[in-house]
């Protein structure tokens, strides 16, 4: 897992409650037995129309957000299907950070184990983004892991993010090493339980 | 201190936590199947780590494979999903449950009906619904493919305490209200991220007096309320279901361990971080109309009007939800013509609800433009299901009687509903595309299911029993 840095990006604003994982990857898309390649799947139904060709009104093809790294939506971001593939395919097609009001339990969790940051904001928070990216497409916003900041201009907030997983992201570390060097314990535990 | 289910679980699989990290909880019972793990394996076999407890994991086929001729996948994604997973089992030494085992089907009806199942146990699987086995009193929860190859790794998972929530249903529910119905007026009423962070248990005589296929179509979709879990303290009920299961234990250890399994249940003064309580004569026939879980009416009632909507947010989703689903604001749910009728899923395609289907179908016919089809939930299922004739019933009925499988419930096999098409769905999500590109879903029991494949249109399954 790559390190997580401090970086400044546009935002693609998506003004949606509940995006399932469904629709940032529908089921037909799951068929590959690598990680790799399902950002062609990201948001596919919306992206493009039932004919095949482009939706240009869908805020991810429009030009001004092109190249955007940090998505914005609304409350329980990524609920549904467990499918880690959401996460892989967010990341494929480039975006480092979420930024919503809620997230589904199992999406949050995924995305930290890839290094896709989720960050939560309050409701009233999310409508100011929204309304200063929205006034001004294009607008960069900040994204500082390490003191927890998301900045877009001279409106800096600050967010909560779980003191382990923020550790992983900020060195790139793969947590299944941290759980094996507790492999002792689990046999103590089998041992005790096994009685 | 009087503790609750969770709490007990969760103390009794607690291994060891360090400052400032989660709590690493032992698993189990780990549930695989082809969609979600084969990254999983392969990932292990580049780290050169091997599966550390391979009796604790058990692989079916679900997802992916068709529902007819199960012998040849014609879908080269589908049979190299198949063939992967078949692999990985062999080389891992894991026990798969394969189509020519006579016990394939859906993970969440055959670690049930196999035993595999049980009280005060931690199961995992990479698949959203494994809440479904919450109905035993296991804390159970779908994990991604990340943690799918941890739990292979090390047999246990890191874990931050979730907050409890209590759902207390009690009374008498009415003449055709199901435990489908329950759980969809459940979500309605708490929200589709109601129980984000939380693990829901099910409380009370209403919930207590259900058989247990019916505490697992419950259970199944606490995450479509966003719950971490959704379990149900274990009774006599789940006891005499679990005597005699192929992998529960046999005479006298089966009533050592029925002691230790009763002794999970919530302790009567244990206190919940939130509690809920609803009425069971409150609940209706519930059908959805919108484009989630949560967006749902009684039979008999109206799609919501704009102005209804509680804010702007509540408007623009009820107006998104009826343009993608073609419905009219304010219309009656009765009298909708529809296309598509599934039964099957793993919220309500076990043999109780077969047969309640089977009651309503007898001696009918499916209306004439309607494709019905029944894909029971288990290869075990199917067989019980044919001893009693309900295949007939169904066959004679016009229903299409398929092999075990998810099916149409996610549209990543050959059953797929066509664009535009309603499809009354016995399933758990009625997400856009959900059953196959621009397909619309209307989530209901499966009587309510059964009665609109005969009527070509949504009817009152009261009417039918």
């Amino acid at each position: 897992m790559e390190k997580f840095v401090t970086f400044s990006s546009k935002v693609v604003p998506l003004a949606a409650d509940n995006v399932d994982t469904d629709q940032i990857i529908p089921a037909r898309y799951l068929t590959s037995i690598v990680k790799s390649g399902f950002g062609e799947g990201l948001f596919h139904d919306w992206r493009f129309k039932s004919d095949g060709t482009v939706n240009e009104s869908f805020v991810l093809n429009q030009p001004q957000h092109k190249n955007a790294k940090i998505l914005l939506a609304k409350q329980n971001f990524g609920c549904g299907s467990s499918r880690e593939h959401a996460a892989w395919a967010l990341l494929d097609y480039g975006f480092k950070v979420v930024i919503a009001s809620s997230f589904g339990d199992i999406f949050k969790m995924n995305s930290g184990k890839n290094g896709l940051l989720t960050i939560q904001l309050s409701e009233d928070q999310i409508a100011e983004l929204f309304t200063a990216i929205e006034a001004v497409p294009g607008t960069q916003v900040t994204v500082n892991l390490e003191e927890q900041k998301v900045c877009v201009a001279h409106l800096c907030y600050q967010f909560e993010y779980d003191a382990f997983r923020k550790m992983c992201l900020v060195n790139g570390y793969d947590d299944l090493e941290y759980m094996r060097s507790k492999a002792k314990l689990v046999e103590q535990y089998e041992k005790a339980d096994s009685k | 201190m009087a503790k609750t289910l969770y709490e007990k679980i969760w103390n009794s699989h607690f291994i060891t936590q360090d400052k400032d990290a989660p709590a690493l909880l032992y698993v189990d019972l780990h549930l695989v199947h082809e969609v979600t793990s084969p990254q999983a394996f392969a990932s292990l076999k580049d780290k050169n780590i091997p599966v550390l407890r391979t009796n604790r994991a058990y692989i079916t086929v679900d997802h992916a494979i068709p529902t007819v001729n199960q012998d040849k996948i014609d879908d080269p994604q589908a049979k190299t999903m198949v063939e992967t997973i078949r692999k990985n089992a062999k080389e891992n030494n894991i026990k798969m449950f394969d189509l020519d085992s006579g016990k394939q089907g859906i993970v969440h009806v055959i670690g049930p009906e196999l035993g595999l199942t049980q009280p005060g146990m931690v199961i995992v699987c990479g698949d959203s619904h494994t809440s479904t086995h919450g109905a035993f009193g296991a804390l159970a929860f779908g994990i991604g493919t990340s943690e799918v190859e941890q739990v292979l790794a090390t047999q246990c998972l890191l874990q931050a305490k979730a907050k409890t929530m209590q759902i207390d249903v009690s009374g008498k529910l009415q003449k055709g209200v199901t435990a489908k119905d329950v759980i969809l007026y459940i979500i309605k009423e708490i929200g589709v991220g109601g129980g984000i962070g939380s693990v829901v248990e099910y409380t009370g005589d209403t919930i207590h007096a259900m058989n247990m296929e019916e505490r697992m179509t419950i259970c199944n979709m606490s995450i479509e309320a966003g719950a971490k879990a959704g379990l149900i303290s274990p009774d006599e009920v789940t006891l005499e279901y679990l005597k005699g299961r192929e992998f529960t234990p046999k005479g006298d250890e089966f009533d050592r361990v029925s002691k230790k399994w009763l002794e999970y249940a919530t302790d009567k003064d244990a206190e919940f971080d939130k509690s809920v309580f609803i009425k069971a004569e409150d609940i209706k026939p519930m059908i959805t109309y919108g484009t989630n879980p949560g967006m749902s009416v009684p039979i008999d009632g109206s799609v919501p009007t704009l102005e209804s909507a509680k804010n702007e947010t509540d408007r623009e989703m009820i107006e998104k939800a009826l343009k993608y689903m073609n419905l009219t604001p304010g219309q009656k749910m009765l009298g909708q013509k529809i296309n598509n009728v599934f039964i099957g899923s793993c919220t309500n395609s076990r043999i109780t609800d077969m047969r309640a289907a089977a009651a309503v179908v007898k001696g009918k016919k499916v209306a004439p433009n309607v494709q019905a089809i029944v894909v029971p939930g288990s290869q075990q299922a199917k067989k019980q299901a044919e001893a009693e004739g309900l295949d007939v019933i169904f066959k004679d009925a016009g229903f299409e009687w398929r092999e075990a499988g998810c099916s149409s419930c996610l549209a990543m096999n050959a059953d797929k509903v066509p664009p535009g098409n309603y499809c009354v769905s016995t399933s758990n999500r009625n997400f856009e595309g959900r059953q196959g590109p621009n397909s619309r879903t209307l989530l209901a029991s499966p009587i309510t299911a059964a009665a609109a494949a005969l009527s070509g249109c949504i009817v009152d399954p009261r009417d039918f029993i």
